[in-house]
């Protein structure tokens, strides 16, 4: 068990390494920092100075040690736009973020996986068949075209809902529908799927073979089962809470995490850039290890083995 | 039939296995100092349950897995590295006959092309020289060009095996390793099959390494059989007289078991005991434990193989032959 | 490259071109029809295909079929409704034609779908045989990096790549050809290592074939299939994914345009002239449900195994 974890946790910290890393490869390919900061025009001794004064006259691997450093310690940058700390800037967009987010995951678990074990346990029946059409439709139709269809119809033809800003309660209920109705769907196909494949299993028909209950059949040996795949998708969705709006801020003009990346995307705003990159990493890794965390617990084989270790 | 082409010097192999995720691992002699040797044209059986090594020392010998100890000279010289150049040129001197014949060829090249192939990789002959000597081996192995334009699905299994042959013999090879070569077949086409290797063989004076469990087989096909039982030879001979005469215990049951014209089932020797498991060898002789004359030095000394009269060795403390010998367990 | 890959999706259904991935193509409708000749094809498959056949067509076409220069302007007709006789489909704000916007949108958007999904298969299937040859650290780096790949958003990486390098086409196609390469790199290796462990590629291996030989000659070509079916579950993602970067004005670049882009620019008239937003709004989601729908029923044609 101990070693299990010491590799997870070993394979974590290696993903950040390689964020960063792609973080500054990315950075260091794009052009020279000076030029993009000072901009084209600034005198060559000025250049040579910032050059100096920043270390990019060091050998690239001392470069890329010295970025490991900065990033350890926080510093981050500051943005292009205002001067003020990246990490600021996005921390204070978070909030937002979360504003939509946590009720979308909570709306999309709360309908997708229901949803999916229904259809499951009654293959090829009208519901069966409309949650799969609905899957589909989630996975065929991207948000941006989902969230447009909600405004066009609720905002524009019913005039029920605003189509855009943060001033009421009653604003973030398009961005949260739009959010939890695509990943409903893909929760609620993947359940499904994973329930099927548990069903099909042949310990499965002998239990119900041996006369236990139906009922008492799904409950303590098909739901356990097919909890562990459906468990890693949900770790992914709760990777994405921070960056997972992206798209919908800003079809609505959430002023969330996501609004400002694709807004310091435009303006090349690199510092605000890089440290939602890192954030998003962060966010994922953690919650990719909470997952395995949790199989450790769930799977029993790992648990039999771990008892050998 | 002059000097030996294949010397094979006490070669082991042994693998190590994992029990479980976590488990330590525990080495698992597949093969322990098997010593052969085969002379130009000469066939020689190799008979064992499953888990005996007699797959793995066919490997060897074939060059495909290195031994990690002892050698294997072919004609004379080593064998090359596996994956070398020098390893890929040397294979058109000898080749492998597999069991699953289906396994062993590509389902998406009509099986002309894939009998081609060994021209193609070795650069032998001219295109048109290619496209006769294919039609010449398919002639050989008793099928007509028509076979060659279909896929291995659409022939049946006998059709198959004799398109893996073909392949081998493209390069006129002089050593084929045959791993089960008919187990997979049905009886009634394991006998044309083995006829029919056993036909080319003396045509082109092959030297054949031919491993099977089935003692039947062995028996239609090999001048010399060597027995194997948990990764050692226990007995080797000429193969008329091993079957007439068998003297190790455990070649005695599996002569016994085996039905053949013009004895009586009778006396057939049931084997006691668990199926040999080579990640639990044990101690003293392996065989021991399911021997039905079993001493107590069997179960603490491993027998020799030591000759025992004619070209017969055995390795049996209770088999005793004019220059008998035993060694004290390793 | 593209147009190669074009013709490997035509050979489905119609003829098949020169070149060496024809073979495959080839092979693999033989043997849908072998498999599949008793049950007929079901009709949400063959509008599918009608589907997809005609956006190649579109797609090679556009500049012929369209009405119109998709820039010219019509200052008089300008948020036309669709349905009139000079714009079938309407115009903008600025009196372009809708339709021939679309039809360009539409060859833009499967350029770089099927150029990113081309560099995906080829990158993921080169590494993923890498890994199953050599084994030991290359194994081991392939598969960090694929796992890396897997577990990071790719639109918060791609977003950051445009921060860094500025916007383009050919960047665009090769930033979207990094999409899906794990997928193609795991199963490669997983079908290659089984494949190199028994059967056809030992037995050519004991012929003395070169590496090459094997993986090129024999294993390529018996994993086609599965990697045919994983192309058709990325080829969509690809398209949402473009479509969404486009929509935020991050992907293709006016005056150039693309699907997303134009959903993006019809959002500005939403409420004014919705039709703007809903053509390009409708080809997308078709499209990725007709490839979704070819893709399952190719998957469960050819390789029931794979998720």
């Amino acid at each position: 068990m101990g070693r299990y974890f010491a590799i997870r946790i070993g394979r974590a910290a290696l993903t950040i390494v390689l964020v960063v890393t792609f973080a500054f490869v990315v950075l260091r390919l794009s052009g020279d920092p000076a030029l993009m900061i000072l901009g084209p025009e600034a005198p060559p001794e000025v250049l040579a100075a910032f050059r100096k004064a920043w270390g990019l006259d060091d050998p690239i691997w001392f470069q890329y040690l010295d970025y490991f450093g900065a990033i350890a310690k926080g510093e981050l940058g500051r943005s292009m736009r205002d001067g003020r700390p990246a990490i600021e800037l996005v921390l204070e967009r978070i909030p937002a973020t979360l504003a939509l987010t946590l009720p979308a995951f909570a709306f999309k678990v709360a309908l997708g996986i229901p949803a999916g074990i229904y259809a499951a346990l009654h293959r090829g029946s009208g519901i069966d068949r409309a949650v799969m059409v609905t899957a589909v439709a989630g996975f065929t139709v991207p948000s941006f075209v989902l969230a447009l269809i909600l405004v066009l119809v609720f905002a524009v033809q019913l005039g029920w809902l605003p189509s855009g800003g943060q001033d009421s309660w009653r604003h973030a209920i398009l961005p949260i529908a739009t959010l939890s109705l695509g990943g409903a769907a893909v929760l609620a196909r993947f359940t499904r799927s994973a329930m099927l494949e548990v069903l099909g299993q042949p310990y499965i028909r002998t239990a119900s073979a041996k006369g236990v209950p139906w009922r008492k059949v799904v409950t303590s040996h098909a739901l356990p089962n097919a909890a562990i795949p459906t468990v890693t998708i949900l770790g992914f969705m709760v990777g994405t809470l921070i960056a997972g709006a992206v798209v919908v801020e800003s079809v609505f003009s959430w002023p969330g995490v996501g609004r400002l990346l694709v807004v310091a995307v435009a303006n090349r705003d690199l510092a605000v850039v890089q440290c939602i990159l890192l954030l998003v990493a962060l966010t994922m890794v953690t919650s990719n290890l909470i997952v395995d965390f949790l199989y450790g617990f769930l799977d029993p084989r790992l648990r039999a083995k771990g008892a050998h270790a | 039939m002059s000097g030996p082409l294949v010397e094979v010097s006490s070669i082991s192999r042994s693998y190590s296995m994992r029990s479980g995720m976590f488990g330590r691992s525990t080495a698992v002699h597949a093969v322990d100092r098997v010593s052969l040797t085969m002379r130009k044209g000469e066939t020689l059986g190799l008979v064992g349950e499953s888990g005996s090594g007699k797959s793995t020392t066919g490997r060897i010998v074939l060059g495909l897995e290195p031994p990690d100890h002892g050698e294997v000279r072919f004609d004379g010289k080593p064998m090359a590295t596996p994956g070398t150049p020098a390893w890929r040129a040397q294979r058109a001197h000898m080749q492998m006959i597999f069991q699953d014949p289906l396994g062993a060829l590509d389902r998406r090249l009509p099986v002309a092309a894939q009998i081609r192939e060994p021209l193609d990789i070795h650069g032998l002959g001219t295109p048109l020289e290619r496209e006769e000597r294919v039609r010449e081996l398919l002639r050989a192995v008793e099928l007509t060009p028509a076979h060659g334009v279909r896929y291995p699905g659409a022939l049946s299994g006998g059709q198959r095996q004799r398109i893996v042959l073909a392949r081998a013999l493209a390069t006129k090879p002089d050593f084929l390793v045959c791993d089960e070569p008919v187990s997979a077949l049905d009886v009634s086409i394991q006998a044309q099959v083995v006829n029919l290797l056993a036909d080319l063989q003396a045509q082109l004076a092959l030297t054949l390494l031919f491993i099977s469990h089935d003692l039947r087989v062995v028996r239609q096909i090999s001048n010399v059989v060597a027995v194997m039982y948990l990764g050692r030879i226990v007995e080797i001979g000429s193969a008329d007289d091993l079957f007439a005469r068998p003297e190790h215990p455990y070649t005695q049951a599996l002569v016994s078991a085996s039905p053949a014209p013009g004895r009586r089932s009778a006396g057939r020797i049931v084997l006691a005991g668990d199926p040999p498991n080579p990640a639990a060898r044990p101690q003293g002789c392996a065989f021991h434990p399911r021997c039905p004359r079993a001493v107590a030095r069997c179960a603490s000394e491993v027998p020799a193989l030591s000759h025992v009269g004619g070209n017969r060795q055995v390795a049996c403390h209770l088999v005793t032959g004019p220059q008998a010998e035993t060694r004290d367990a390793a | 490259m593209t147009d190669a890959t074009l013709k490997d999706t035509k050979a489905f259904s119609s003829e098949a071109d020169s070149g060496s991935r024809k073979e495959n193509a080839l092979k693999l409708e033989s043997n849908v029809r072998r498999r599949v000749s008793l049950p007929a094809i079901p009709v949400s498959v063959v509008l599918a295909i009608g589907w997809i056949v005609a956006m190649l067509m579109i797609a090679a076409f556009a500049e012929k079929i369209a009405p119109y220069g998709y820039t010219q302007l019509d200052l008089r007709n300008r948020l036309a409704a669709p349905g009139n006789v000079a714009h079938w489909l309407g115009t903008d704000e600025l009196g372009r034609d809708v339709l021939s916007r679309l039809l360009v949108s539409i060859r833009i958007s499967l350029l770089i779908a099927f150029g990113a999904t081309a560099i995906s298969a080829i990158v993921g299937t080169t590494l993923g045989f890498l890994a199953a040859h050599f084994r030991g650290p290359v194994e081991q780096l392939v598969l960090m990096l694929s796992d890396f790949q897997a577990s990071m958003p790719f639109l918060i990486m791609a977003l950051a790549v445009l921060a860094f390098f500025g916007n383009s086409l050919p960047l665009l196609i090769g930033l979207m050809g990094f999409f899906g390469w794990e997928r193609y790199a795991r199963i490669a290796r997983g079908l290659a290592i089984s494949a190199n462990a028994q059967g056809y590629a030992a037995a050519v291996r004991q012929l003395g074939a070169t590496p090459a030989r094997i993986y090129l000659r024999h294993i390529l070509p018996n994993i086609a299939s599965t990697l045919i079916v994983s192309t058709t579950l990325v080829f969509p993602e690809v398209i949402l994914m473009e479509s969404g970067l486009s929509f935020l004005g991050l992907g293709v670049q006016p005056p150039m345009t693309s699907l997303g882009n134009m959903v993006g620019y019809g959002r500005e008239y939403l409420t004014r002239a919705p039709w703007i937003m809903l053509a390009p709004a409708t080809t997308i989601v078709v499209t990725t449900l007709a490839v979704s729908v070819i893709g399952d029923w190719l998957r469960d044609r050819l390789d029931p195994t794979l998720q």
